[in-house]
C-alpha cells in the first residue's frame, strides 16, 4: 500500500549511535555559527523553519499523513505569542508557553476533525481548515489584519537573557530548536514511534494486531501541531512580527517542500531541507515571482526523480538510517 | 429583497464554477487516482487563453469558449504524458505534490508577466444588458453562465453515465487491468480523461473572465474552496459533485446576504460540520 520509504531499517543500537553522532556534530556546527561571521538572522530563521519541518515530518514521515495546513499552527502560535508579549506584556518564556498552548488546543480540534478521513482527503481537509483560520485571522481585530502584529518587544528570557542581543537570541533559539529536535527524535524511537511506522506501512495489519490506529494518528497529529506551534513562537522573537503570510497556504506548501527536499521520513532531512529552501529564498529574493516558479520546479523534480531527498539518498547509499 | 436575489444569483454563478471544477477533479481522481492541485492554475489559464485570443488574435468570446478548453486540455494532456503518468503505482500524495508544483510554476510565470492585478475582459455584445424579471433585474451574461454551466455539467454526466465511452471509462476506473485485457487502450483513455477534466476547468475560466476579470491568482484561492466542496460531496458520484457544487454556491450566496462576515468561511465551516456528522461525505464511499 503506502510505500514512502522503500527501505525501512529497524532501530538498532548501531543506528541509534550513528544518529546521535550526527546530532552532536549538527549541534556543534550550529553552536559555532556566531563565531563564523555567518548572518545569524538567516540561521535563526532557518532553525525555526527546520523545527517546523521536523514537526511536519513526524506526521508525514512516520505517520504517513500529509498535512497541507501546518501553517495554521505556525501562525496561530505566532499570533498568540505576539499578542501575549505585546498586549499582555508577558515575559518571553510565558509568551512562548501561550503560543504552544494555543497550538495544542488548535491541534486537538483540527486533529479530531481531520483524522476522520484518510489519504488524500486528509490533505484536503487540513488545507481547508488552515484556509478557514486564514480568513478568521484576516477579520479578527487582535491580528490587525493585513498589517499584522508589529514591533514585538523581545524582553529578557527568565529575567536573565537579553533577547535584544543577537548572540543571546541566537543561542536561545538554538536551544529551543535542539530541545524540540531531541523530543521528536525521542518520539520516533519510542514504542509509540514504532507503532506509527507500522500504521504507515500497513494500517489494516496494525488494526488486526489490536492497535487503535486512530488514537495513534490523533496523538501524532497533536504532537506535530504543538511542536509546529513551538516553532511559530520562536519565530516571533526572530522576526519581531506576526503576519498573515505565516498562516497562508503558501507557507504550508513551503514546509512540505523543505521536508521533501531533505527527505520524507528521515530524521535530519527536514533540517537540511529548511536550510536549502531558506538560503534559496535569501539569494533569489531579487527575482520576484521567479522564486515561486523555482520552488514549483523543485517540487516537480523531487517528485519525479528524487523522492528520497538529500538525506534519504545519503542514508540509502550508506545503508544507514539518518 | 432585490439584494437577496442578487446574492442568490452570485451564489449560483460561484456554484457553477464549483460544480465544473469539482466535476473535473472527480473525473480525474477516478481515472488517475490523483487530486489535481493544478486545477485552479489551469482554470486561470483558460481565462488567460480567452484574453490572449481576443487581444492578440481578435478571436471572439464564442470561439474562445470552444478553443480555450481545447488548448488548455492539450496542455494538460502533455503534462499527463510527460509527468503524471510516471506516478502510477506510487502513493496518492506524490500526485498532489507534483500537481502542486505545476500550479506554483504556472501561477508564478503568469504573475511575473501580469502582476497580481486584474485584466478586463468585455462581455460579448450578444449577452450585454439585462432583463427585468419583475422580482429582480437579471444581467443576461450572468444568467447565461448559470444555464450554460448546468448544460455542460449535465452533458458530462450523460457522457460518463450513459454512453459507450463512459462505460469504458467507468470500467477502467474499477479495474484497469481487466479493461486492457479486452483490448481497450487504457493509458490513452487516462490521458483523454485528464484532458477532459482540465478542459472543464478552462471552460469555467473562460466563463468567469468577464465577471471576475482575468488574474494570475484567480484560481489559487478558488481551488481550496473546491477541495472543501469535494470533501463535502465526496468524489464517488458525478451527479453528487454537480449538486453539491451548485448547492454550496447558493448557501454561500445566502450567507453573503444574511451574515456577510462569514461568506468567506461558510463552505469550510460546512465541511467541518459534515465531517463531524457523516465523515464519509454526503455522497461518498469510504476513502
Amino acid at each position: 500500500m503506502t510505500t514512502l520509504t522503500d527501505d525501512t531499517l529497524p532501530v538498532t543500537p548501531r543506528a541509534m549511535r550513528d544518529e546521535m553522532i550526527v546530532f552532536v556534530l549538527m549541534a556543534l556546527l550550529l553552536a559555532a555559527v556566531p563565531f563564523t561571521g555567518v548572518y545569524p538572522f538567516f540561521v535563526m530563521q532557518a532553525l525555526c523553519f527546520a523545527l517546523l519541518a521536523c514537526a511536519f515530518n513526524l506526521l508525514i514521515g512516520y505517520g504517513g499523513l500529509l498535512s497541507f495546513g501546518h501553517a495554521m499552527f505556525l501562525g496561530t502560535a505566532g499570533y498568540c505569542s505576539a499578542h501575549a508579549l505585546k498586549v499582555w506584556a508577558l515575559p518571553p518564556e510565558l509568551g512562548i508557553l501561550v503560543g504552544i498552548a494555543a497550538a495544542f488546543v488548535l491541534s486537538i480540534i483540527t486533529g479530531y476533525i481531520s483524522i476522520r478521513r484518510q489519504g488524500i482527503y486528509f490533505s484536503m481537509i487540513t488545507l481547508a481548515l488552515s484556509q478557514l483560520l486564514y480568513f478568521i485571522y484576516l477579520q479578527a481585530p487582535f491580528t490587525h489584519g493585513e498589517d499584522g502584529i508589529q514591533g514585538i518587544p523581545q524582553g529578557h528570557m527568565f529575567g536573565v537573557f537579553d533577547l535584544s542581543k543577537p548572540t543571546v537570541l541566537y543561542y536561545v533559539v538554538l536551544a529551543g530548536f535542539l530541545a524540540g529536535f531531541l523530543l521528536i527524535f525521542r518520539i520516533i524511537n519510542s514504542p509509540f514511534g514504532e507503532v506509527l511506522k507500522a500504521i504507515r506501512e500497513n494500517e489494516p495489519r496494525a488494526i488486526s494486531l489490536g492497535y487503535r490506529t486512530d488514537q495513534y494518528k490523533f496523538l501524532a497529529f497533536v504532537l506535530s501541531g504543538t511542536l509546529a506551534g513551538f516553532a511559530g513562537s520562536l519565530k516571533v522573537f526572530v522576526a519581531q512580527n506576526a503576519s498573515l503570510t505565516d498562516v497562508h497556504w503558501t507557507m504550508s506548501g513551503e514546509v512540505v517542500l523543505m521536508t521533501l527536499v531533505g527527505g520524507l521520513g528521515t530524521i535530519f532531512g527536514p533540517v537540511v531541507g529548511a536550510f536549502v529552501i531558506i538560503a534559496m529564498q535569501q539569494y533569489l529574493a531579487g527575482f520576484g515571482q521567479w522564486v515561486t516558479v523555482i520552488q514549483g520546479a523543485i517540487f516537480v523534480v523531487c517528485v519525479l526523480t528524487f523522492r528520497r531527498g538529500v538525506i534519504g539518498e545519503i542514508a540509502h547509499y550508506f545503508r544507514r538510517s539518518l | 429583497m432585490q439584494a437577496l436575489y442578487a446574492q442568490l444569483l452570485v451564489g449560483l454563478i460561484n456554484g457553477s464554477f464549483y460544480a465544473l471544477l469539482s466535476l473535473g477533479l472527480a473525473v480525474i481522481f477516478g481515472m488517475l487516482n490523483i487530486i489535481n492541485f493544478a486545477h485552479g492554475a489551469l482554470y486561470m489559464m483558460g481565462a488567460f487563453v480567452a484574453y490572449f485570443l481576443l487581444n492578440l488574435g481578435g478571436i471572439n468570446y464564442w470561439w474562445a469558449l470552444l478553443l480555450a478548453p481545447i488548448i488548455v486540455g492539450i496542455f494538460g494532456m502533455i503534462l499527463e504524458r510527460t509527468m503524471l503518468q510516471w506516478l502510477t503505482g506510487l502513493d496518492h500524495l506524490y500526485g498532489l505534490l507534483l500537481t502542486f508544483g505545476i500550479a506554483l510554476i504556472v501561477q508564478g510565470v503568469f504573475q511575473n508577466y501580469f502582476g497580481s492585478s486584474g485584466l478586463p475582459y468585455a462581455i460579448p455584445d450578444q449577452l450585454k444588458g439585462g432583463m427585468n424579471l419583475g422580482f429582480m433585474f437579471l444581467p443576461v451574461y450572468r444568467g447565461w453562465v448559470v444555464v450554460f454551466s448546468l448544460v455542460v455539467c449535465l452533458a458530462t454526466w450523460f457522457l460518463i453515465e450513459k454512453t459507450q465511452l463512459g462505460a469504458y471509462l467507468r470500467a477502467a476506473t474499477e479495474n484497469p487491468t481487466l479493461v486492457r485485457a479486452f483490448g481497450i487502450n487504457v493509458p490513452r483513455m487516462i490521458t483523454l480523461t485528464y484532458g477532459l477534466g482540465v478542459g472543464l476547468a478552462a471552460l469555467a475560466g473562460v466563463l468567469s473572465a468577464p465577471i471576475n476579470q482575468v488574474r494570475p491568482l484567480m484560481g489559487a484561492d478558488l481551488i481550496i474552496v473546491v477541495f472543501a466542496v469535494v470533501v463535502i460531496g465526496g468524489m464517488g458520484s458525478i451527479m453528487g459533485s454537480i449538486i453539491t457544487g451548485f448547492a454550496l454556491g447558493v448557501i454561500e450566496g445566502l450567507t453573503k446576504y444574511f451574515y456577510p462576515e462569514a461568506s468567506n468561511t461558510v463552505v469550510f465551516v460546512l465541511m467541518v460540520l459534515v465531517l463531524l456528522v457523516k465523515p464519509t461525505g454526503l455522497t461518498g464511499r469510504a476513502a
